[in-house]
């Protein structure tokens, strides 16, 4: 965020949110960090005058935020795509209650999966909740459309969705900075039963309201600047919003374009206007045919899905090419290379438990986060993963649907973030209807995959300052669990014998395995200490290798080369530890039987 | 003023190729262009491939570079210097710097580095500019200014006076280390020039 000449700034759309936020007077913000949406909330929280915090989740979050709208101040709560899911129930209802101060959703949608387990597009959330959805193109949008919504959500007495792509929240552009608004809504304690109690009696008249509200909307979405026709070539037309429109623009940079900033609800009388000018009219949108069906069940003729995929991101060579085949350039074929997919860091603690898990004959039942790396090789040591919280239920209905053949072999493995998030439920499950189903929380004292985010088990809050602290322990044993353990996962001999009693047991277990992620800053400040291979004692067993750290590399022998350095002549290589990538978590040197691993003495 | 560009940055989690692709924009726009920078966090930034899509003009809509579009990638690792290769054209640019880092597959054993991956690039009329970043780095006295290197030698193919880009690092850049930095912008384009 650095400043070019007055008033511009270079900034990414979660960045250029978490401004217009701020120039839009929110005063209390909530969430659940995920990739895409995570840098909006961390950037917020370094505002003045703006509270902001990290939810244990999406419905928390979403619901802090309602509390603070009926408190008359506008806030806000941010969210990846599946985190709507979660937060979905307070957001159908604040749909009928409507607001004091402002109250804004933001969506971080991620087509194409980037970092996601599937591509849901959540406009049409917009339509079930029946709530106005705001869909920028880029981050100086983004940054305008955040005070719009703010300002939408007063004046129509409704929350309103922000929904943003992974290419708006991590694309960077210039934004123009503005000035520093204020809440029209007066902060304090509003007792307004008939609004904010949602009984059946009450909620039937609110459900009145909603489509008085909504009628509103459609009115005003007519008239808006951000629903725009932009004159050019009619024998083509698009209507198209959000990134898909700068496709459009570089794809086809002169056709006539109906660029819907509001992509619920539409304005119908507009988008006619623009059909009747146009000879072909085409919508270009990214995943579902939202903005089509809405707009073939007006009973206009249009082109959509039939030309535009309804998977994965949009780019212009994509809109170019569905739309006038083989008009693009030639391209060179791509070349076959190793891969290089994404890794559980050197030193982190999750590679412990997985190499273990590996060698158990165990059902591993996986969550969302760093850790479901240990699904790659050479750890491949996950079987399930589906969404937030879904491991341990799913280790319990495994063990209830396989009964005595699922006895010692089903584990359940959940980062602390997620545990909190929506693990904590399904463990009072197992215990309740019980199983024997054992869990493995992995609390390295942090949300590790969104990049270093607070939780209330890290002991500190959004902005660094101290927290009261979950303890784990004695929570699982509140709900019930008997046999609680706590291992240090880098003593990967030690942790195998405690995993292996907890599988054994025919009662539900806990297994905390304790140890920081590595990039906490103060691990990194360390300065760790580097392990280093004493090469004359490997024989090449290749056992630390079979952990898959980065640190660690093989280098097969040439023939004649292992005699030639005095190894056995059936001995086909080495292994050697890059004491820089080393982080010093000693996991190799644990499973090491030859003694060639060992801890450096001097810091590196 | 007419000219425009596309310019794909590669290389291996960890690499600094967010401060490098951020100097070249600060450059850019600071001589009058607008730009759009398109990258990607979450799980792929753990060790994986990683590519930042920069494209700057008079005016720049989308934030991504079609396929067969790129002038010039600026590479961090010798093999993510061939894995785009779909998003060059015949007279692209690729400066790269010649330092390999092994995959998973290749470090385990599983699968072997590929020799003489940059004629990949040479045989279909790709201009190759080699640079040794950690030897200028080292060079300078900072392996960590590796990065620099590599925007310095990006910087000799670009429409911009190197005297933004030093503008751009004394005001970005810690003041115990800018000297440094300047010393490895000014290694990286000498290589170029």
């Amino acid at each position: 965020m650095t400043k070019m000449n007055k008033n511009a700034l270079w900034m990414s759309g979660n960045e250029a949110i978490a401004l217009g936020a701020y120039e839009a007077g929110v005063k209390v913000a909530s969430g659940y960090p995920g990739t895409p949406s995570t840098e909006i909330m961390e950037n917020l929280s370094g505002y003045e005058g703006v509270y902001t915090e990290w939810a244990p989740n999406e419905k928390v979050g979403l619901e802090v935020a309602i509390g603070a709208s009926f408190a008359g101040v506008r806030a806000m709560a941010t969210m990846k795509h599946v985190g709507v899911n979660v937060a979905a129930d307070p957001l159908f209802t604040a749909s009928y209650t409507g607001v004091c101060g402002g109250l804004v959703l933001v969506s971080a949608d991620d087509p194409e999966m980037h970092s996601s387990q599937n591509e849901q597009d959540n406009r049409n959330y917009a339509f079930a909740a029946k709530v106005p959805m705001l869909e920028p193109a880029d981050p100086s949008e983004a940054k305008e459309m955040v005070k719009l919504a703010f300002e939408l959500s007063e004046d129509l007495d409704t929350p309103v969705m922000l929904r943003i792509t992974t290419r708006v929240a991590h694309v960077k552009g210039v934004v123009a900075a503005g000035d520093h608004r204020t809440s029209r809504a007066v902060c304090g304690i509003n007792k307004m039963p008939g609004k904010m109690v949602m009984l059946p009696a009450l909620a039937r008249q609110r459900r009145v309201v909603v489509e008085e509200r909504m009628q509103r909307c459609r009115e005003l979405a007519e008239t808006a600047e951000f629903n725009r026709i932009e004159a050019g070539d009619t024998r083509r037309g698009f209507i198209t919003a959000g990134v898909s429109y700068l496709y459009v623009k570089e794809a086809f940079p002169e056709a006539a374009v109906l660029k819907l900033g509001m992509c619920w609800p539409l304005p119908e009388q507009k988008i006619r206007e623009f059909a009747a000018m146009v000879e072909e009219l085409i919508i270009v949108e990214e995943l579902d045919p939202f903005l089509e069906t809405h707009i073939k069940a007006m009973g206009i003729l249009c082109h959509g899905k039939d030309r535009i995929p309804n998977q994965g991101e949009l780019n212009t060579a994509i809109v170019r090419q569905a739309i006038s085949p083989g008009s693009g350039p030639e391209l060179f074929a791509p070349v076959e290379l190793p891969h290089r997919p994404p890794n559980m860091c050197a030193g982190c603690p999750h590679r412990g438990i997985f190499f273990n898990l590996s060698r158990m004959k165990v059902f591993v039942s996986g969550d969302i986060g760093c850790y479901t790396l240990g699904f790659l090789p050479p750890l491949s040591a996950m079987d399930a993963c589906v969404c937030m919280g879904a491991s341990v239920p799913i280790a319990h209905g495994m063990a209830k649907a396989l009964g005595e053949e699922g006895y010692n072999k089903i584990v359940s493995v959940i980062g602390d973030s997620t545990f909190i998030h929506s693990g904590i439920t399904g463990l009072i499950n197992t215990v309740y209807n019980d199983s024997a189903a054992t869990l493995i929380i992995l609390d390295n004292r942090i949300t590790g995959m969104t990049g270093q985010q607070h939780n209330p088990a890290s002991g500190y809050t959004i902005k660094g300052e101290p927290a009261s602290c979950l303890d784990l322990e004695a929570l699982c044993r509140a709900v019930g669990v008997k046999h609680v353990y706590t291992v240090n996962p880098h003593d990967v001999v030690e942790t195998r014998k405690i995993l292996k009693e907890a599988v054994e047991l025919r009662e539900p277990s806990v297994v905390i395995s304790r140890a920081p992620c590595v990039l906490l800053p103060e691990m990194k400040a360390r300065q760790p200490v580097s392990y280093f291979t004493n090469q004359a004692n490997c024989v090449g067993c290749m056992s630390c290798i079979r952990l898959g750290c980065p640190a660690i590399s093989w280098t097969t022998f040439a023939e004649g080369e292992a005699e030639a350095c005095g190894y056995r002549s059936s001995q086909k290589g080495v292994s050697k530890i890059d004491e820089i990538l080393c982080n010093d978590c000693g996991q190799c040197a644990s499973l090491c039987k030859f003694n060639a691993i060992t801890r450096g003495e001097g810091k590196k | 003023m007419n000219e425009k560009g596309n310019i794909l940055f590669s290389g291996v989690g960890g690499q600094g190729i967010l401060l490098a692709s951020e100097i070249t924009v600060y450059s850019l726009l600071a001589a009058g262009y607008d730009a759009k920078k398109s990258e990607v966090h979450g799980m792929a930034q753990r060790g994986g491939s990683v590519t930042a899509q920069l494209r700057y003009g008079q005016k720049v809509y989308s934030p991504l570079i079609e396929p067969g579009c790129v002038d010039i990638q600026v590479a961090f690792e010798m093999m993510e210097a061939v894995r785009y290769l779909p998003f060059l054209h015949k007279g692209s640019k690729v400066v790269v710097n010649t330092q390999r880092i092994l995959p998973p597959s290749v470090a385990t054993g599983k699968a072997f580095y590929p020799d003489r991956v940059l004629d990949h690039l040479t045989s279909r009329e790709i201009v190759v500019v080699p640079v040794d970043a950690f030897d200028l780095a080292r060079a300078v006295g900072e392996v960590r200014t590796a990065n620099v290197v590599m925007v310095g030698a990006l910087s000799a193919f670009l429409p911009v006076d190197p005297e933004r880009y030093e503008e751009v690092i004394r005001a970005r850049v810690p003041e115990r280390f800018r000297e440094v930095n300047l010393q490895a912008f000014a290694a990286g384009r000498n290589i170029s020039k």
